[in-house]
């Protein structure tokens, strides 16, 4: 570089300092920047499994810029919905892929919350002090759950509108207040024109803004404490003479390189999807969907979108309405507890025992199950061993076991004897 | 001539519930949308047997014609016989009410159909009609029970008939078969061609753009691949010192 | 690994991550700034728009809609044409020498393709209001040397029975000629030149 480029870069740099000395003369820039980037240290041993967090970010800012350019071309009224995607998908130039990016994003956000929440399952991420990064997680699950329910009837297909109908009358069988407050969510005496509206006002408005807000404060709150790891030790019990933590290497550049390979990765997936399938053979985009909505003929075939159907197969398996809605609620809002649930003082499953492990692999493989069940018509029956089993019979076990997991740990995870936990982090 | 299509009666066509269920089998479409000149000769069907019922509401002629490579001359010529400009869509004078009242069901727009029932349901669907003094329109359809719709392709294809006859597969049951009993203007072998030109054209009306977003998709992900390997040199050139 | 200009191997696969996916960025920003354009309904809702003038009495105007925009169709007596070049003095664009505002076809003293048809857009040419026809010569309010024409009522603006402007008034251009052919002698399709849209 001759001496007069030299200058020029120089002159430029000085340039930008002082510019950014006046701003962080009036906001928090740098500081910002160093706590939150440069000088937040976090393990080196970070895995695949901690590149969902952001993952799920990367999802979330999909969803939020395709859908600001569906909400331009969408109508949010009973008679125009239905072709007005078709609008998009047609005659809106490149219409077609945004509308698959958000259908695609809408499935891509649950398998990679189910993946980051599984980490914290493995890696006891819930544990002090983490039991509020933890909740205000679970928060977040809910908001997604009812992000995706409003978000599902927009397009106000056959199935749109049949899984909004039973959904709403799941409220309706609450004893009392049921019928009222079914009828006040729809804001009429069926699904109709009226409940397109004010859905589309929570999904589009309501609800992400909300997300955004605990997604933020859920970031801070991982901040405040500092990130977990795979072996579950405290990085900052041992600092180096500069005060950093010595197993610990700065967010950037160091995470945010890693972590820019774990979405490159992510995208050839998500694109794969989205270019080469994008129905995912009718689990993303439901076939049934390509019908108009019609009050007077229900779908062959009712299932809630995949990412519901472990928690309908537990509805489905109690013969009862209302403990069903009782029992799937308790089923969703278990978790919440798991701070206190569970006993055992070491954090990450590879120093805790063999019950833990085949608790976790069993709920794991649980929820899979309940999952797929959850996708199966109700009389469906099962031809094994000269044995008929039914759907329900089968998600009943599930369920107990599904519960057994959260119930019994106290127990279980007070019993377990644990491998000594390393000072130092592993590969 | 005889030819046998032999179909399961399937238990969930009727009612749900049953202890022991056959599922419908249907026969495999086939076809291919990347093949032009089929969907040409099936759009050229699909305006001169479908389209005077069924709209295909949400089609726009002016973009089928570049899609099909046909000149606006071709388009009109072949595919426009009532008066609509290009750029309008494929929508039919009947209306809904009038078409209840007429037919007892609204014929459905054809737009989506093979997405929400499937290309081997329709090409098994429209090859399925058989004599049935008990319908209104004088037949009925193995694979959907009561249709209202008539035989439109009967010319084509022939009449055929259903015969009862014991079923290989289940001991102890009958299954319905159907017998080409009159036959038409053309053999099977050219009327199933005719039926997967329909199909194909209703795949693609379905989705138009499913050729152009393959393509595009083999360019995206060649392009992160490269992405991907550049940012993982990186990463690891940022890492290599930590152990 | 460092050379004597101080880039390192991690500069360059800096650089060359930053750029890749500066341009992966780019691309993907194409499709959405691009599906603000007009969709393929708008284009056909902005198809051209076919008039029938065989009913049109020499001195009267129709409106036609193309685009939104509100379309005159004059036809001129020959006593309106003849006065067309008594006013050429007092006007801004006499010949029509803005070419935005009118076809080749129209650049001429009637501004139009046939001398009987007027064909503009009623729209003023200063803050868009719809002109009001006034083709009765020297009406009260207008004085007597008013020769006939369109007259703005937001803010004053004259045009003559060609759609030209006046001089002194708020409005700076003559009134668009849009793009229109004959697709037999008394029918009009405004909108296109050429071709059937």
């Amino acid at each position: 570089m001759a001496a007069s480029e030299a200058d020029v870069f120089d002159r430029l740099g000085r340039r930008l300092s002082a510019f950014g000395g006046w701003v962080d003369a009036r906001f928090p820039m740098t500081k910002l920047i160093r706590e939150h980037a440069t000088e937040y240290y976090a393990s080196k041993n970070f895995n695949f499994w901690y590149g969902f967090g952001v993952l799920a970010t990367v999802v979330l800012v999909i969803q939020i810029v395709t859908g600001i350019f569906l909400t331009m071309n969408y109508k949010p009224s009973a008679a125009e919905a239905f072709a007005s995607v078709e609008y998009i998908m047609r005659d809106v130039e490149w219409g077609w892929l945004i509308r698959y990016l958000h259908s695609t994003g809408a499935s891509a956000f649950f398998i990679v919350v189910y993946l980051h929440m599984f980490r914290g399952l493995m890696y006891g991420s819930y544990k002090k002090p983490r039991e509020l990064v933890w909740i205000i997680g679970m928060f977040i699950y809910l908001c997604l759950m009812a992000e995706a329910f409003f978000g599902y009837l927009l397009p106000w297909g056959n199935m749109s509108y049949w899984g909004a109908q039973v959904i709403v009358s799941l409220f309706g069988s609450i004893p009392w207040v049921g019928e009222g407050l079914a009828e006040w969510i729809r804001g009429d005496f069926y699904i109709s024109d009226i409940t397109l509206n004010r859905f589309f006002a929570f999904h589009v408005i309501a609800v992400p803004l909300l997300l955004l807000l605990l997604v933020v404060i859920h970031i801070m709150a991982l901040h405040e404490v500092g990130s977990n790891n795979p072996d579950g030790i405290e990085i900052k019990e041992h600092k180096g003479a500069d005060g950093k933590p010595i197993d610990g290497v700065a967010f950037h550049p160091y995470h945010t390189s890693k972590d820019m390979v774990i979405v490159v990765v992510f995208l050839i997936i998500f694109a794969a999807v989205v270019f080469f399938a994008p129905e995912m053979g009718g689990y993303f985009l439901e076939h049934a969907n390509f019908d108009p909505a019609n009050p007077l003929t229900t779908p062959e075939h009712i299932a809630p979108v995949w990412y519901f159907t472990p928690f309908y197969a537990i509805l489905r398996a109690v013969p009862n309405k209302l403990l069903g809605v009782v029992l799937m609620g308790s089923a969703v809002l278990l978790p919440f507890f798991l701070p206190w649930l569970d006993r055992c003082r070491v954090k990450s499953i590879r120093y805790r025992s063999w019950i833990y492990k085949s608790a976790l692999g069993i709920f794991a493989a649980t929820f899979i199950a309940l999952g797929y069940l959850g996708l199966q018509e109700a009389t469906r029956i099962y031809h094994f061993a000269g044995l008929d089993i039914t759907v329900v019979a089968l998600a009943q076990v599930f369920t107990a076991l599904y519960f057994a997991f959260f119930i019994l740990m106290p127990y279980y995870s007070s019993i377990e004897t644990t491998k000594p936990v390393p000072t130092r982090v592993t590969k | 001539m005889m030819r046998r299509v032999p179909f399961l009666i399937a238990a969930a066509l009727w009612a749900a519930g049953a202890a022991a269920q056959h599922g419908a089998e249907l026969e495999h479409a086939n076809n291919n949308v990347d093949n032009t000149a089929s969907l040409q000769r099936g759009a050229r069907y699909f305006v001169n047997y479908c389209l005077g019922c069924h709209s295909a509401q949400y089609v726009r002629y002016n973009r089928l014609a570049e899609d099909l490579q046909l000149s606006e001359d071709q388009l009109l010529e072949n595919l426009m016989f009532t008066g609509e400009r290009p750029f309008d869509t494929m929508s039919i004078a009947m209306s809904p009410e009038d078409a209840a009242r007429w037919f007892n069901a609204a014929p459905p727009d054809l737009s989506l159909i093979a997405r929400s029932r499937g290309t081997d349901y329709l090409y098994t669907f429209l090859q399925s009609f058989y004599v049935d003094e008990s319908s209104p329109t004088g037949v009925n359809n193995a694979v959907l029970e009561g249709t209202a719709m008539p035989h439109v392709l009967w010319e084509l294809q022939g009449i055929q008939e259903a015969v009862y006859e014991p079923d290989p597969e289940h001991e102890g049951e009958e299954h319905m078969v159907l017998d080409l009993t009159t036959p038409g203007t053309l053999d099977a072998e050219e009327f199933d061609d005719v039926v997967r030109d329909i199909v194909n054209f209703l795949d693609y009306v379905g989705e138009p753009m499913q050729l152009e977003r393959k393509r595009l998709g083999i360019r995206v992900i060649a392009f992160l691949g490269v992405l991907l390997v550049i940012s993982l040199m990186l990463k690891r050139e940022i890492w290599k010192d930590v152990e | 690994m460092t050379d004597s200009s101080g880039f390192t191997r991690r500069h360059f696969l800096t650089v060359a991550t930053a750029v890749t996916a500066g341009a992966g960025a780019v691309a993907t920003a194409v499709p959405f700034v691009a599906s603000f354009k007009p969709s393929a309904r708008a284009q056909a809702l902005g198809a051209p728009v076919e008039r029938d003038v065989s009913k049109l009495e020499p001195g009267a105007m129709i409106k036609a809609e193309w685009r939104g925009r509100a379309i005159f169709i004059l036809r001129r007596t020959d006593a309106m044409l003849a006065r067309l070049d008594d006013v050429a003095d007092e006007l801004e664009d006499p010949n029509s020498e803005v070419s935005d505002q009118q076809p080749d076809y129209a650049a001429n003293s009637h501004r139009s393709i046939y001398p009987e048809y007027l064909v503009v857009e009623g729209v003023c040419t200063h803050l868009g209001c719809a002109p009001t026809p006034r083709f009765e010569v020297a009406p009260a309010d207008l004085g007597a040397d008013w020769p006939g024409g369109f007259f703005c009522p937001c803010h004053g603006s004259k045009f003559d029975l060609a759609g030209r402007v006046f001089k002194g008034v708020p409005a700076p251009y003559n009134l668009k000629v849009p793009p229109h052919r004959y697709v037999n002698p008394t029918t009009i399709l405004i909108g296109a030149d050429s071709g059937s849209s």
